[in-house]
């Protein structure tokens, strides 16, 4: 065993043991698969650079936090993050989220009723620092510890001198940060109200605004990628005119139509904006997005703005400057152009950037009205818009709701009104809608692609939705029927590809997942048969 | 008895005064970003499924529908049988729900009891089938209340002790108060059924307090009873068991709190108020010494997010 304590039996208090790791994931405690997959039996996750970072909590790399050098390097992350930790507190530096953080850190009465409603700390095999409450409770401890002098002088009683913020408390608890996808199930269980999801991410935030720790793949490689090149792909405005040009030829190739995707268009309606992920991983995304709106007739146009055409807001799981910095070059962008109104292409977090949370931020002349585009595929599909024959997606579809879409935002029925029209065997996955279980990619996960972190999201965050996706298809289940998941979200589909590779659904059980649109135009009448391809990518 | 007169003032006022500190302290933080969790029980003909405006074509234009039938219906569910807990907690709900009922009656046994004593201060009359009923009422709220926050704080503590998720996650203080909630209760139920079976002696008590006259000798184990009561009244609202306060802003000013922000509106007033905050995050991807408006609308030179 390499963690010094059972996956079952760490405390709080046990988070600065001087131990090389603090514990461990144990394969054999996680809970079985339905069928076909109830004999699957995973492998112990391999370690990864362990001399150059620190993994001491579980033995997982998500943030990749360099060991420290020397003494003083450790000392200086320490005084920092005593520092943003009042800065947590302050009105000045917090006005963003203070209430609900406060309110959540003050109020907690442990009844652990959150607990269950954790697909990460369930499936885990109810590994004890994965337990919503667990950094919470971190957290507040070392807080009320700093912040009241009566929970300092009565320590005992309060458990606040369990405690101290040193280096190895932190780099764990850092770490801890990112074993949560901020899915807020437990806040929706919690009969408090306290949001444990939201606790979870002011950690993040912390580490993020006051030490600069987050993870490359967010930060570096994300907000400041998309701030400066245009995209956190990477996507520059000469790359996007390539893209678009072969989605062009693509759509061509498919369809026989002929359509030129507009960019920038003066005076048109709606300005649509994408996840750029779309672009590179799924481009039928965006070609089928495309077809709906010209044969539906809509005035619409893709910005070639930086920063316009990816709406992708990283800020939104890490750092709230970094969010405010996107969202409010997203909302000028969009006032810039005149248009009426912007819809939100297939991206979870980007419709809660955009529609909830920047609901804050989009002020004045650039507060242009946002709405998703599931709504308005609602309005074309079953308003009779587009011609639909249903017989062409005659397989059996199920549906992944994005935490972010119906949780967060209250956006439910639209897709099922859709899928309802478009796919004569559609079933439910249980539970769903506002009570659905993550995906196990969110906030960020799906795009955290280094060292072993894959693993442990392979095997722990999304184990609830491949567990979910399995028995909704129990009475087809086998390789001689095709079956589609429907999740229109791109995080949400990048995590639910790497499920069905790594649990090798599609050669086993013939799972394909997609977006929505593109079962849409699949049953497009006024389009070419065929749009959607069976095949794993 | 003056003293023990003295310790119930003070007992209030500390009450009073802390939850309106509380109060005053969650109201302040005027703006924040929106952070609603669905199903949002007043969002009229789709809190049924968790729906919102944002379900509607071009939602800006419709009329926000608020069902304040629905939201004060899910308030009542969830304060007089603890709807949530029932939901998701049945073990804990068994002892939560009386204790809180009990709660209840404890405070409905208070309330009559200065009521009777200001009519009787008053000198009002209440007849004799009303005051028969208002005796009943007292000794009904008050045995009930006293057993049910004794047994159901019994549970709580043994839930506490003996459930590992719990028991891993307790302070001290935690056993402390579920503690004191059993012995302030049992000592109730005894110096009440031992002395005052009737809560003749009591009535009289609270009616010198209320009229702020000199109370009649009680038996010392009825002293300690109202002392215990004090200290709770005082003790609540200092520490987490004055949740109370914290749910309603928790429930309503962020979980359902779903007001869209409007051009002109008074959030966008308050939030442009908060861009002129200072920002002091020292990260190196944050410019220091300016304000959130400049900070989110000016990137720091490469070389400072370069890290």
């Amino acid at each position: 065993m390499k963690g010094a304590k059972k996956a079952n039996e760490v405390k709080p208090s046990d988070l600065g043991l001087d131990v090389e790791q603090l514990t461990e994931l144990e394969p054999e405690r996680l809970p079985p698969l339905p069928h076909p997959y109830q004999d699957w039996k995973d492998e112990p996750i391999p370690e990864k650079k362990k001399k150059e970072l620190d993994t001491s909590l579980d033995g997982i790399a998500g943030l990749r936090i360099p060991r420290p050098e020397s003494e003083a390097e450790r000392r200086r992350a320490v005084e920092s993050f005593v520092r943003g930790l009042d800065k947590l507190f302050s009105r000045e530096d917090n006005w963003t989220f203070l209430r609900p953080f406060l309110l959540s850190i003050e109020n907690c009465v442990r009844c652990n009723t959150c607990a269950d409603a954790c697909p990460i700390f369930v499936e885990s095999g109810r590994a004890e620092i994965y337990r919503p409450l667990f950094r919470a409770e971190v957290l507040r401890r070392l807080a009320m510890r700093r912040r009241s002098g009566l929970a300092r002088a009565f320590g005992a009683l309060t458990g606040t001198n369990s405690l101290e913020p040193d280096w190895q408390v932190i780099a764990r608890l850092a770490e801890l940060a990112y074993r949560c996808t901020l899915c807020r199930r437990c806040a929706q269980n919690c009969p408090m109200g306290v949001d444990n999801g939201l606790i979870t991410r002011e950690i993040r935030k912390l580490f993020s605004q006051e030490l600069g720790w987050s993870p490359v793949e967010l930060h570096a490689d994300g907000t400041i990628k998309q701030l400066t090149v245009g995209s956190s792909t990477g996507i520059n405005k000469k790359a996007l005119e390539d893209i678009l040009e072969f989605a062009e030829e693509d759509i061509e190739d498919r369809t026989g139509m002929k359509i030129k995707i507009p960019v920038d268009k003066e005076g048109a309606d709606v300005l649509v904006m994408h996840n750029a992920g779309e672009f590179l991983s799924w481009p039928e995304n965006l070609e089928a997005f495309a077809i709906l709106f010209e044969v539906a007739g809509i005035s619409w146009t893709l910005s070639g703005d930086l920063v316009g055409y990816d709406s992708v807001n990283y800020g939104l799981f890490y750092d709230d400057v970094q969010y405010a910095r996107v969202t409010l070059k997203h909302a000028e962008i969009a006032r810039k152009l005149g248009v009426k109104k912007v819809v939100m292409g297939e991206c979870g977090h980007a419709h809660k950037a955009f529609m909830a949370v920047g609901d804050r931020m989009w002020l004045e002349r650039a507060n242009i009205p946002r709405e998703s585009a599931l709504t308005l595929m609602e309005d074309l599909v079953c308003n009779g818009k587009v011609k639909i024959d249903p017989g062409r997606n005659d397989f059996p579809v199920t549906l992944h709701d994005p935490c972010n879409i119906t949780r967060s935002m209250g956006i439910v029925m639209p897709q099922r009104r859709v899928l309802q029209k478009i796919a004569p065997r559609f079933r439910e996955m249980e539970p769903h809608g506002v009570r659905n279980f993550c995906c196990g990619g969110g906030s960020g996960f799906a795009i955290m692609q280094s060292e072993n972190f894959p693993d442990w999201r392979m095997r722990v965050s999304g184990r609830k939705k491949f567990a979910q996706i399995l028995d909704a298809f129990q009475d087809c289940i086998g390789p001689e029927t095709n079956k589609y998941v429907c999740a229109p979200c791109s995080n949400c589909k990048g995590q639910i590809r790497d499920l069905l590779n790594y649990y090798g659904a599609w050669e086993r059980c013939r799972i394909l997942y997609g977006g929505l649109v593109e079962l849409v135009v699949n049953a497009m009448a006024d389009v070419k048969e065929g749009f959607l391809e069976w095949e794993l990518h | 008895m003056v003293a023990v007169q003295v310790i119930c003032y003070a007992a209030v006022v500390v009450f009073v005064v802390a939850v309106l500190v509380r109060v005053i302290r969650y109201a302040a933080i005027s703006v924040g970003m929106r952070w609603e969790l669905y199903p949002v029980p007043h969002e009229k003909g789709r809190a049924a499924w968790g729906g919102s405006i944002f379900e509607e074509l071009e939602w800006w234009t419709k009329p926000r529908r608020v069902d304040m039938i629905g939201e004060i219906r899910e308030m009542l569910s969830e304060i007089a049988v603890l709807k949530g807990v029932w939901h998701h907690n049945r073990k804990l709900w068994w002892f939560s729900f009386p204790f809180h009922f009990g709660l209840y009656l404890c405070i409905g046994w208070v309330v009559l009891l200065v009521l009777l004593g200001i009519f009787g201060a008053a000198g009002v009359n209440l007849g004799d089938d009303l005051a028969t009923v208002a005796t009943w009422l007292v000794a009904i709220t008050g045995y009930a209340g006293f057993a049910l926050v004794g047994l159901g704080a019994l549970g709580l503590l043994l839930r506490r002790l003996f459930d590992p998720g719990m028991r891993r996650y307790s302070a001290p203080v935690d056993y402390f108060n579920l503690l004191l909630f059993i012995a302030a209760a049992t000592v109730a139920l005894a110096a009440q059924l031992l002395y005052d079976p009737g809560f003749s002696l009591m009535a009289g008590f609270v009616t010198s307090l209320v009229s702020f006259s000199t109370p009649a000798d009680l038996h010392p184990l009825m002293v300690a009873e109202v002392v215990a009561g004090a200290v709770m009244v005082a003790y609540i609202p200092l520490g987490r068991m004055s949740h109370f306060v914290a749910k309603y802003f928790l429930y309503h000013k962020v979980r359902w709190e779903d007001e869209p922000n409007r051009p002109g509106s008074e959030i966008e007033k308050r939030v442009k108020q908060a861009l002129g905050y200072r920002v002091d995050w020292a990260a190196p991807h944050i410019q220091q010494g300016k304000t959130w408006g400049e900070v989110t609308t000016e990137l720091p030179a490469k070389q400072e997010v370069a890290k």
